[in-house]
């Protein structure tokens, strides 16, 4: 009897095999994870570590000097979050309340497949496909000219889809049994959105906007035809104004400026870094504090 | 009796249409037919159910029953590629013919099988649909909240933490505040589908007295798999079979044998494949 027992729980071949198993496929993954974060570690550092000494306050609040040789990048940080937040004012409210009407709203037909299918395909269009659809709309047919007003559009219409698609997710990933349990009290489908669908869908959709502030950011293509200069020392005033941008600065002083110190252009790239960080740190940090109250 | 609030109402004496013989009915169903595309779930049903009776609906998986539940509140407007054919009086009134079905839904509780308890605190689920027919003031609606979780059986469990997450409740107290929730709409009638699937035996028998209590204030349709459940609560009884209603009897009559059809005869008495 015991000694039947004790075989019974005495590893088998088959169970060492599956452990042998099991072993790899862990080391597998964290292998993978490990090459995917060396690559990040390897920019912070390389950046930190060339571009790290020209950080000070002057680099970061004077205007160049010297053909851009010298001096900071205050224009071009200024520009930068004039641009992104200009194209989120325009693209969250547009997008959120779009993904709201496909999710919530529209029935399941060939209409809405359509736009979904739009959406998608839009999100894959090159950045500089938009560049040259901002140009011909909203510098030369709409009128705008060159502008904040101008890039920020050709921003929000490139980044919409982001928003659109996350905010459709998160609102589906909130059970349907709550809108039901709501519509049968007689609840009309606003009422149901309000109190119970957007409460719990909001982390998720501040997932899309974090993402659509990182890859704001960094655009430059569709911002070089619309908005962004190569040089001006004038600080942007109105939506109106041109303006310098961190990214399209980086690309220039990186490439266009004989003469400037080598670790110009690491500092600036570590600026345009730190701002993303920033900007993303502080939603994922209301995130989390909205998280702190999810309630399922 | 039910008190008259806030809520759009329908004039009390329209179920006067002649129909009715002895207590007023409630619910009027002629012909009924739901079909969700080419599947047809539910057929030529026809049935009254009077004020004031719980009404049992036993049969098995598929029969129909949450389908007709659904087709009664007009969850069919929610639902794409449901069909809904025939006739529905409530209180009299054609529901096809309602132009306000919000109205409609808000006299009607629904309890479904699977407790949900909306993300919010306890007190905001019950508070949520007299809000929402426009009751703010503070007191008026503590009194609600009071008065329905105690008729649910479950203030003396949540009284002191009203403001925990209705979500985080065990299973068996999450659909006594669905209760609550669908009593604090001030309901005409109360659907309860399946309620004690994922309840332990204790809670079933706890909310079955609840349901005795509540058979004074409002018409009940209890729709059950258990047929002794049907057995101990309801006054009359349908029995639902692959989308047809086979037979509806007094409960106790469909037990002691006196059934038209051998078919629910068999189904009571446990011996269905």
């Amino acid at each position: 009897m015991t000694s039947a027992n004790a075989e019974m729980f005495q590893a088998s071949g088959l169970n060492k095999r599956n452990e042998r198993v099991q072993n790899s496929y862990r080391i597998l993954f964290g292998l993978m994870t490990l090459m995917l974060i060396t690559p990040v570690l390897l920019i912070l550092g390389t950046l930190v570590a060339k571009g790290g000494g020209v950080i000070s306050w002057e680099f970061l609040f004077t205007a160049p000097t010297d053909g851009m040789r010298t001096g900071g990048v205050l224009p071009a940080l200024l520009g930068t979050i004039w641009l992104v937040m200009v194209a989120l004012l325009l693209s969250v409210p547009i997008g959120v309340c779009a993904a709201i009407y496909l999710s919530e709203y529209a029935g399941d037909n060939w209409f809405t497949r359509t736009i979904n299918l739009a959406i998608i395909n839009l999100a894959g269009v090159p950045s500089i496909v938009h560049a040259l659809f901002g140009l011909g709309a909203f510098v030369i047919f709409f009128g705008f000219g060159t502008s904040i007003l101008a890039a920020s559009l050709t921003l929000a219409v490139m980044t919409m889809p982001v928003v659109i698609v996350a905010t459709r997710e998160s609102l589906q990933a909130v059970p349907q049994a709550f809108r039901e349990a709501c519509w049968n009290m007689g609840a009309t489908r606003w009422q149901t959105i309000r109190r119970v669908v957007l409460p719990n869908a909001i982390t998720g959709i501040l997932t899309g906007v974090i993402l659509e502030v990182s890859r704001t950011a960094g655009e430059t293509a569709p911002i070089m035809f619309t908005g962004a200069v190569f040089f001006t020392p004038f600080l942007p005033e109105s939506v109106l104004d041109q303006t310098m941008a961190l990214s399209l600065h980086l690309f220039v002083a990186a490439t266009q400026v004989p003469g400037i110190a080598e670790e110009v252009p690491f500092g600036v790239a570590l600026v345009l870094i730190a701002l993303v960080l920033t900007m993303n740190s502080a939603s994922i940090a209301f995130r989390m504090w909205l998280r702190g109250k999810k309630k399922w | 009796m039910v008190s008259q609030s806030a809520l759009e109402r329908p004039p009390p004496g329209s179920q006067a249409n002649g129909e009715s013989g002895g207590s007023p009915i409630k619910l009027a169903v002629k012909d009924l037919t739901i079909s969700y595309g080419k599947t047809v779930a539910l057929k030529g049903v026809s049935l009254e159910i009077r004020e004031h009776e719980i009404f049992g609906i036993i049969g098995p998986a598929n029969a129909g029953k949450t389908s007709f539940l659904k087709a009664v509140n007009r969850m069919d407007l929610f639902s794409s590629g449901m069909r809904v054919d025939g006739e529905m009086r409530f209180n009299g009134l054609d529901t096809r013919q309602l132009n306000n079905l919000y109205a409609l839904r808000s006299r009607i509780g629904v309890v479904f099988p699977l407790p949900v308890g909306l993300p919010m605190t306890v007190y905001d689920n019950v508070a949520l649909s007299p809000r929402w027919r426009g009751i703010t003031n503070k007191a008026e609606l503590d009194v609600i909240v009071q008065r329905c979780l105690t008729r649910a059986a479950l203030w003396d469990e949540v009284k002191d933490r009203l403001n925990a997450l209705g979500s985080l409740l065990s299973g068996g107290q999450q659909q006594r505040l669905t209760i609550a929730r669908a009593l604090s709409q001030e309901p005409d009638l109360l659907m309860l589908d399946e309620f004690s699937i994922a309840v332990d035996p204790v809670t079933t028998m706890r909310i079955e007295d609840v349901l005795k209590e509540l058979r004074k204030e409002v018409t009940i349709i209890l729709v059950t798999n258990l047929v002794q459940q049907a057995r101990r609560l309801a006054d009359r009884t349908a029995f639902f079979l692959n989308s047809e209603c086979v037979e509806i009897g007094i409960t106790e009559e469909l037990f002691t044998g006196e059934v038209k059809d051998q078919r629910t005869r068999d189904y009571v008495e446990g011996r269905f494949g």
